[in-house]
């Protein structure tokens, strides 16, 4: 006989809901995301699963798998201890909608809120930037917005803080857009105030969790908030400022 | 405009763009700007189409590496890598307007790779005579689409994710709406509006081993022919020459073309690169059908790889190099298959990736032959012939895209009322789409969803003949019947079954329309090998097959194709 997993997998809705126990016969490199797919396919044809490109591209199949936040299509069963069942369950920082599907229109809700890319000039022909000038933003846009980034995020996890912090995912945004060289927005209070920057308190469990390995906290949080000190909170800055001889602050570059 | 009934919901807009893919993304942007109500309707979140998976880059005659560069060469190579079967005028646009389209890319705040003097790179790719792919590493789609994303949310467009439409609605022969449900509680929502365009992808999820995500169900090609629209060219269907083939769970994942255009060779177990044979001049950048052939015929006279490929080799560019510029193979390997390719050769074997047939439409405006409906992207066809070239599908959402929303637009501004709903047709639309919760002992649709998937695979595959095109059709026929009295559980609120129950429609409508051009083309031309006529044919040269919808039966017939005026012609007398 062929080797066998168990796995149980969360169903239920708003209304609450339980574990339900399913048997999937395991082949070699078989991924979480497989071993749902068989549950759909064989056991039970209304599991409700969020996934598009089974090739860790997409950000839509993120779950927790064993307790562990993850994308399913990127945990290999043979990384599990499948002696005993392994528990997969839906992301916990946001609503459920069904089994292992959430509601995740907070993040979109969110992201509007960005006053987005605005160039220096619109003339893109006279454009000339450097491939080292733009390394870190290519990492930042890399990001899949699986939003495991935001599900693990102490501020938004345990402390319901959701209306005062963008989270992760949109403080690495916030930084792309920032450090793009031809941008001219000023996003500085936006990041200070609405986007709560100074709640985290840089444990870097989004760093750990990002499936595109972006380092999260020390690439782009620790930036900004270096750069939000710097701005509001250099007493020097501000004494020059208050007599006149550095200008109040209005934009981004000179 | 929004209002609600027992049954259904409905929602008013100038102009509904179904799917949110580059095409999309793009075609709704245009049509808000035009300073129109505009509806964006996907079947998952924003921002997951399946244009993110595109990995190795965008072409267009940008000349920022190779100076020589320009349109008329893009376009002579689309022709020819089309096999001659592409409408020239679509292929003329489209090298014409990519790099305009770049740019606007690069203003909405694309960040592609970079030239050594601060321009964006581009990198070589098959069938491109010079180096034209717009990049960034691989993943260039992710790039495209986040940038259209986070500029479309700051137009002004409505967007309704996770929302599936399954019909479209006339008022007399003119476009009048959509039907369909939210995925998440099953309700239905009907959209009134003057214009429809459908960007809804391909059909690569009616085959086995392929590339593409759930959301390639054929849904816009099915949902078009049910009203009338006519189909071209469904026969051609593209195998990208390499995809995964281990382990079995990711078998047929893309390995981006980027990996031969940085330099990867592909070899046979007996260490051969079997390219010098087939293509000694392109080697690995030949076309994709050419690369695909070679690569099955290797597999099938015993000198593939020990899983059933051959092998593809980057490792001599160096680790470095290979993690900066193809960091998600790296990874894909590494993670999903524990296979180093800066220290060794991957394995990799054809993949179902891309329908170059589908909805004829104008080149200019992208209508269909049904007035108010528009069709952009892979759903449409023409613009790529008989085999499309890597890189110019990106290009193609981008100008096509924008055509459409144009073209949507200006019709929708011409429209002084909006047309009518006819409420018998909601009424067919809403049993059509309960019925599989109404019957209790019927199939699971994913075992008729397997059954098909191994058809299409087995018999309108990579290489096709007469008598299994024969079994096909009949065996679709057979496929229809069970998924017609095929029944799911549960509720209506988010439920994959259901979902599958009522795209396996779809599936099946673009399976037979594959499966019957592919019998009538009696010769082999780009994406369509018939094993029994191998060789290009003269007559069929000449003509696209067509797909029409004929009361309950689906005519295939033939139509001439559009001629090359004698300026473009000149194009390829001079090359000689």
């Amino acid at each position: 006989m062929s080797k066998q997993a168990v796995f149980n997998v969360y169903r239920g809705s708003q209304e609450g809901g339980d574990f339900q126990e399913f048997t999937v016969p395991v082949e070699e490199g078989m991924v979480v995301l497989d071993a749902m797919h068989y549950v759909q396919g064989f056991l039970c044809p209304d599991l409700a699963v969020r996934w598009n490109c089974k090739a860790a591209k997409c950000g839509s199949c993120s779950a927790e798998i064993n307790g562990k936040p993850g994308l399913m299509c990127k945990t290999r069963i043979d990384d599990l201890p499948i002696e005993s069942p392994v528990s997969v369950q839906p992301i916990k920082s946001f609503p459920i909608i069904k089994d292992l599907v959430t509601d995740v229109s907070w993040n979109f809700e969110m992201n509007k809120k960005i006053t987005p890319f605005t160039p220096d000039n619109e003339d893109v022909s006279s454009w000339r930037y450097y491939q080292e000038d733009v390394d870190r933003v290519q990492e930042f846009r890399k990001c899949i917005e699986c939003f495991l980034c935001q599900d693990v995020c102490h501020v938004i996890r345990n402390h319901e803080q959701k209306p005062k912090f963008v989270g992760p995912r949109f403080m690495v945004r916030l930084a792309s857009l920032e450090m793009h060289p031809m941008d001219r927005v000023d996003r500085l209070p936006f990041i200070k105030e609405e986007a709560g920057i100074g709640l985290c308190n840089i444990t870097k469990c989004c760093t750990e969790v990002c499936p595109e390995d972006i380092h999260i906290t020390d690439n782009a949080i620790i930036p900004l908030k270096e750069r939000v000190v710097d701005e509001y909170y250099d007493p020097v800055v501000g004494l020059l400022r208050g007599i006149g001889i550095l200008p109040k602050r209005n934009k981004k570059k000179p | 405009m929004t209002s609600y009934n027992t049954k259904y919901e409905t929602h008013t807009h100038d102009v509904v763009v179904v799917g949110a893919g580059g095409a999309g993304l793009r075609a709704a942007i245009e049509a808000s700007s035009q300073g129109l109500s505009v509806a964006l309707v996907c079947k998952s979140l924003l921002g997951k189409a399946h244009t993110v998976m595109a990995e190795g880059g965008v072409a267009a005659a940008m000349a920022n590496v190779d100076s020589a560069d320009g349109w008329q060469t893009h376009f002579k190579d689309t022709m020819k890598g089309g096999k001659f079967l592409n409408n020239w005028r679509m292929a003329q646009l489209h090298a014409q307007e990519a790099p305009d389209r770049i740019r606007e890319l690069e203003r909405w705040g694309a960040v592609f790779d970079r030239t050594p003097d601060g321009r964006i790179l581009q990198r070589p790719f098959g069938g491109h005579t010079y180096r034209r792919l717009c990049h960034v590493g691989d993943r260039t789609g992710l790039e495209l689409i986040r940038t259209l994303q986070d500029k479309g949310v700051h137009s002004g467009i409505d967007v309704f994710m996770e929302c599936t439409l399954t019909h479209l609605l006339k008022d007399g022969d003119r476009i009048s709406g959509a039907f369909g449900y939210w995925r998440e509680s099953g309700r239905f929502v009907i959209f009134n509006t003057k214009a429809v365009i459908l960007a809804t992808g391909g059909i690569g999820k009616a085959f086995k081993v392929t590339s593409n995500s759930w959301e390639y169900t054929a849904d816009g090609h099915a949902m078009a022919y049910n009203i009338g629209a006519e189909m071209i060219d469904m026969e051609f269907i593209q195998f990208h020459p390499t995809g995964m083939v281990w382990p079995p769970g990711v078998k047929g994942i893309l390995v981006t073309e980027a990996v031969r255009g940085e330099g990867g060779r592909l070899t046979n177990n007996k260490g051969e690169r079997f390219m010098q044979n087939v293509d000694p001049e392109r080697m690995e950048l030949s076309t994709r059908d050419i690369v695909a052939k070679a690569i099955n015929r290797e597999v099938k006279e015993g000198r593939g790889s020990p899983h059933g490929g051959v092998f593809l080799d980057i490792s001599y560019r160096g680790a470095d190099y290979i993690k900066k510029k193809l960091p998600s193979m790296y990874h894909q390997f590494m993670e999903l298959a524990d296979v180093d390719i800066t220290k060794g050769p991957m394995e990799v074997g054809p993949t179902t990736h891309y329908t170059m047939g589908g909805l004829r439409v104008d080149p200019e405006s992208q209508q269909t032959n049904i007035p108010g409906l528009f069709a952009a992207g892979e759903v449409s066809a023409g613009m790529h012939g008989g085999n499309r070239l890597g890189g110019n599908s990106l290009s193609d959402l981008l100008v096509f895209g924008r055509r459409a929303g144009l073209g949507a637009a200006e019709f929708a501004k011409a429209t002084q009322q909006f047309p009518s709903i006819n409420d018998a047709d909601v009424e067919k639309a809403i049993v059509e789409v309960s019925e599989p919760f109404e019957r209790d002992k019927g199939e699971s649709p994913y075992a008729v969803h397997r059954d098909l998937q191994d058809l299409m695979q087995n018999k309108v595959g990579i290489i096709r003949k007469e008598a299994e095109l024969h079994e096909a059709v009949t065996e679709l026929q057979a496929l229809k019947e069970r998924a017609r009295v095929c029944s799911v559980e549960g509720s209506r609120q988010f439920n994959p079954g259901w979902h599958l129950a009522l795209d396996l429609r779809s599936m099946l409508i673009a399976s037979e329309a594959a499966a019957r051009c592919a019998l009538q083309r009696k010769e082999s031309r780009g994406g369509h090998t018939r094993e029994d006529f191998p060789e290009y044919d003269a007559h069929w040269s000449t003509v696209n097959s067509t797909i029409r919808k004929d009361g309950d039966a689906m005519a295939v017939s033939t139509s001439p194709l559009p001629e090359m005026p004698s300026e473009l012609k000149q194009l390829f007398e001079e090359a000689k």
